[in-house]
């Protein structure tokens, strides 16, 4: 219930605000993954699009460039009666799901990717939890089990739970950037013995809360340990597109898995999930997203395909929307100038934010920041003094809580605290969105290094 | 029935959620909790558990994939997640709507486009509830709304007619950043759960509604499978048991089969036009008390797949029986709108609850829910809905919103959508005129449809139709001879199945059996939707006319 504390905090305080009762502008909230509220714009052409595919009268006047009123023509087209109103086929419109797989293709190299294996659902996390409910038997005893990343996003865990399932967690190792180290999935697989039954590995790369990107190297060594413990292999992989380490890059884990070659690439089972919630797109409240399912058994796959049938379907725009995304304006395209400014818009913006969050925290005494490789998180270490870990105990809340809630009440400045990811024991973290405008991230940084160094202070 | 009654759902048998991140990792090895308190997993079924005894939902059970025995040879690898690995629970799932006669027509519709020669030029899809698939139109103002609220640079079209500008302002006011791409509360974004409280109140003649009680989903459907987690817990003889009407609308069934819950069938009577039986339902629960423990009664009204208002009297009937029985009521109010028969009219479970005083009005556990998918919208595409929580524990409720908060929140233009339908244009306003028209020529083309459906499946000798009072289908009842009977049990086929099937190999029409729904033993049916067009639908309703004369002549 602590989560809801802070969120309570956090709505009294900006209705404090309101009413004048507080000495800063407005509460700053970088606690989601959400850029569009953090003041990023969503993509002209994506709107655009949706615009006119919702009132298609936009489609008779020159309102909108050429290339749009097309596209919208098209996607209609594919929808019964014409219209975004109606139900689509379960996975999705065909159209726009044989669209993703060949985005998929052309993604990874040429690996070729079957529209049968890919489901559209309302967010990642629908999908993710559609899986989940296959492997996990809530009737089994031992329990099922599927090993998780320390620190991980928490509504996975908690979804694994909730499901009657139980997380075996694998720490990712902070000093060396928060590298998945092979010997730490032994360690934990090990931990389970007697306890748990595993059936599923959970990775999330890019990585979130902690800003990693696996090396194909790592990539390789996780398919091998799955192959190997017969493990299912969960790869969410919803901020592909953000990348910001010029040594990294994204590779999927299909993409690795079809690359090693058979055996693994013919046996490995393994879910893919993408979202049109993070990246450039950043339409989280669109709720759109989906999996692709690689060598799973055929009677699984019809199972799997009913329960997709009982949540009908995913909205309408959000299948638009990650058509949108995997088809973006071409050079030549009416479109493409704005696009391609937009998009490089982002690129600079992340740029800057990434170079500034990256320095500032790491000349703060008391904070200490791995290199940003990728998603869209700060996840740095706070070293709190003795004093601030006491009085958090004597508040009953964890450290990193006490301070979350100090920086909300003190600077407007609303993150998250480390505890709601998983951290090894006796450390303390944050986590802050960085996909925000510049303005807004200098602002939180601002903010906080004033706090901060103040609070270090009092707490000396 | 004394106000300090004990809930039915309280926090020591609500499914608890959590009680901390390390928690049941650290105990997991045992159960640690009293047979009372249900623990997070539903705790291993008893093998000698009957499971889902009373379901006769006999087709349901029927073409599921046959159970393949995984590969043991030494050369080749057994899959980690197989039928016999998986969670059990979900094999059962089925549902109808979307079924293996869909997946035929959708395949006859392909060969069509192939140019394949068939007895019929076009499939006629009246199997799912899909109003725009079938040519209705959209409410214009919703749609400019929402595309406004889409590309706010539109806000200086001169196109736009000012209403509607000044509802995407304030819609886009309400949502992080301006922008409908953020995410929002999980509860759904504040201003429009306040204006569905006060369109609760309005529709309901005074009676308040609180916004906490609000809670926007994806689709009516979401709503209800979140409702029934927190009701689905115990094991074995205490194990839930939920009420549902036969016949149902197949979610309700598949929920079921997923949470591993006892169905608990009650049959609406036929005979009088589908109402609901207050002897039945009695006769239902004491059955299952015997075997599980029931905690909820589910009802759909107006009903799908039947078509029957529920009279103001029934309600109050059931709302006793539910107080009586320690009942949590689930009110599917999704077809509010779609009521035709003269002398019908909708009444909501909240206002029929409120107005029998505290006795109930304090005591009585409701949900009701309700959905941008039907009634004079019908915008399926966009996964609207809410859910009205009455007389929950507040303990309960803190569960409930923390189930919710796991998908992050509803799709933000449903919830936009959802606000505009509570919330239309008024009188005096710009779109007022325009939106009126369109909403009364769309329900009064829909109770046309339901008294020509009526009228021509009765003519139909074989055929016998409930009036079609509400909601948007018929589910008449069709006498099948029994040469038929037996032909499709020889072929593992449920006999309204192999009807249906047939009907649509020969015209191209595409229904849903009745066993898809539930039936009474020995009877068949068929569900079709209202939804064509009228030309269509003549077509259609003579196609089967003649359908049936044929069938029951060659089976005879």
């Amino acid at each position: 219930m602590e989560k809801l504390v802070l969120a309570r905090r956090a709505s009294q305080i900006k209705e404090e605000l309101r009413q004048r009762m507080r000495n800063h502008k407005q509460v700053i909230d970088v606690s989601w993954g959400d850029p569009q509220s953090a003041g990023v714009k969503p993509l002209s052409f994506v709107r655009q699009v949706l615009a006119a595919c919702l009132y298609p009268d936009l489609m008779n006047s020159n309102t909108l460039p050429l290339d749009i009123r097309q596209r919208a023509q098209r996607l209609l087209g594919e929808c019964a009666g014409g219209s975004v109103g109606s139900y689509t086929a379960t996975a999705g419109i065909s159209e726009i799901v044989y669209r993703i797989s060949e985005f998929i293709t052309k993604r990874d190299g040429g690996a070729p990717s079957q529209p049968e294996n890919i489901y559209i659902s309302p967010g990642s996390q629908w999908a993710l939890s559609n899986i989940l409910k296959v492997l996990v038997n809530s009737e089994a005893s031992p329990r099922t089990g599927v090993l998780t990343p320390e620190p991980c996003y928490p509504l996975t865990t908690f979804s694994i739970k909730g499901l009657g399932g139980v997380t075996v967690p694998y720490h990712l190792s902070e000093e060396q950037g928060w590298e998945l180290q092979v010997e730490e999935l032994h360690r934990a697989l090990d931990s389970a013995r007697g306890v748990c039954n595993p059936v599923a590995l959970y990775v999330i790369n890019p990585g979130n809360p902690a800003g990693y990107v696996q090396s194909r190297k790592s990539m390789q060594d996780v398919i091998r340990f799955a192959s190997e413990k017969r493990l299912f292999l969960l790869a969410d992989e919803v901020y592909q597109e953000c990348v910001h380490g010029e040594k990294s890059e994204f590779l999927s884990y299909k993409r690795v898995l079809a690359e090693m070659g058979p055996p693994h690439s013919d046996t490995v089972e393994l879910a893919s999930f993408h979202s049109a919630s993070k990246g450039f797109l950043g339409e989280c409240g669109l709720r759109g997203g989906y999996v692709e399912l690689v060598n799973l058994d055929p009677d699984v796959m019809k199972c799997i395909h009913k329960l997709f049938t009982i949540d009908s379907c995913a909205p309408v725009l959000s299948q638009f929307a990650l058509d949108l995304m995997t088809n973006p304006p071409q050079p030549g395209d009416p479109s493409y100038p704005l696009y391609s400014k937009e998009i490089q818009h982002i690129k600079t913006m992340m740029a800057h934010n990434v170079k500034r969050v990256f320095e500032v925290l790491n000349s703060l005494l008391g904070f200490s920041c791995q290199p940003l490789e990728g998603g869209a998180f700060a996840f740095p270490r706070l070293y709190l003094p003795p004093k601030a870990i006491q009085k958090a105990k004597e508040m009953e809340v964890e450290p990193d809580m006490f301070y979350c809630i100090r920086l909300l009440e003190e600077a407007g400045v609303l993150v998250k605290p480390g505890w709601e990811y998983g951290q090894k024991e006796g450390t303390h973290h944050i986590r802050f969105c960085i996909m925000t405008s510049e303005d807004t991230m200098e602002e939180v940084l601002s903010r906080l290094s004033s706090f901060h160094t103040q609070f270090m202070k009092d707490f000396s | 029935m004394s106000a300090t009654r004990m809930q039915l759902l309280s926090p020591r048998n609500v499914r608890l959620l959590s009680r901390g991140r390390n928690e049941l990792f650290a105990g997991s090895s045992g159960v640690g909790y009293g047979p009372r308190v249900c623990s997070l997993t539903s705790p291993p079924l008893s093998s000698s558990s009957p499971g889902r005894a009373l379901s006769s939902l006999s087709a349901t059970r029927r073409g599921l994939p046959k159970e393949k025995m995984s590969e043991n040879g030494v050369s080749s690898r057994t899959k980690v997640l197989t039928i016999d690995t998986m969670n059990p629970t979900v094999k059962k799932v089925e549902y109808a709507v979307r079924g293996p006669i869909v997946q035929r027509a959708l395949e006859l519709e392909r060969e069509l486009n192939e140019g394949m020669k068939k007895p019929f030029v076009e499939v006629i899809k009246a199997n799912i509830g899909d109003a725009h698939a079938m040519g209705q139109q959209p409410i214009t103002f919703f749609r400019q709304v929402l595309a406004l609220c889409s590309y706010p640079e539109l806000l200086n079209d001169s196109t736009f007619p000012e209403d509607a500008k000044s509802r995407a302002r304030r819609i886009l006011h309400s949502c992080g950043g301006n922008s409908m791409g953020s995410y929002s509360a999980s509860q759904g974004i504040e201003s429009v759960r306040q204006d569905v409280a006060r369109y609760i109140e309005r529709r309901d003649g005074g009676v308040p509604c609180n916004p906490n009680d609000i809670y926007l989903t994806t689709g009516a459907s979401d709503g209800i499978v979140t409702m029934l987690k927190l009701l689905v817990c115990g094991e074995g003889e205490t194990r839930t048991g939920v009420m549902i009407s036969i016949p149902q609308y197949p979610l309700y069934s598949a929920a079921l089969a997923e949470l591993g819950a006892v169905q608990v069938n009650y049959y609406l009577n036929e005979e009088k036009c589908w109402s609901m039986d207050l002897s039945e339902l009695q006769r239902s629960l004491d059955e299952a008390r015997r075997h599980c423990n029931p905690r909820a009664l589910c009802v759909i009204n107006p009903g799908n797949p039947t078509g029957q208002v529920q009279s103001r009297q029934c309600i109050e009937d059931v709302i006793r029986f539910a107080a009586r029985e320690s009942l949590f009521l689930m009110a599917d109010e999704v077809y509010q709108d779609n009521v035709y028969a003269e002398g019908c009219q909708f009444h909501s479970f909240k206002k029929v609850l409120f107005e029998m005083g505290p006795e109930y009005s304090d005591t009585v556990e409701l949900a009701s829910f309700h959905s941008t998918s039907k009634c004079y919208m019908g915008e399926c595409g966009f996964r609207g809905g809410y859910m009205e929580i009455i007389n929950m524990d507040e303990e309960v409720k803190a569960q409930l919103t923390k189930l919710v908060s796991v998908r992050l929140c509803p799709p933000v233009p449903g919830q936009a959508l959802m606000d505009l339908v509570v919330n239309p244009p008024q009188s005096g306003e710009p779109s007022y005129d325009k939106f009126i028209k369109e909403r009364t020529a769309t329900l009064s083309v829909l109770a046309e449809k339901a008294k020509l459906t009526e009228q021509v499946l009765n003519t139909v000798k074989g055929i016998s139709c409930n009036p079609v009072q509400g909601a948007m289908y018929s589910f008449p009842r069709i006498t099948i001879p029994e040469k038929a009977v037996k032909e499709a049990r020889d072929k593992g086929q449920q006999p309204d199945m192999f009807y249906c099937m047939k009907l649509l190999e020969e015209t191209g029409i595409c229904l849903v059996p009745g066993s898809g729904f539930g039936q009474r033993d020995g009877t068949y049916h068929f569900r079709m939707t209202i939804l064509p067009s009228t030309d269509k639908l003549k077509i259609l309703l003579n196609k089967v006319k003649e359908f049936h004369q044929k069938f029951t002549e060659q089976y005879s």
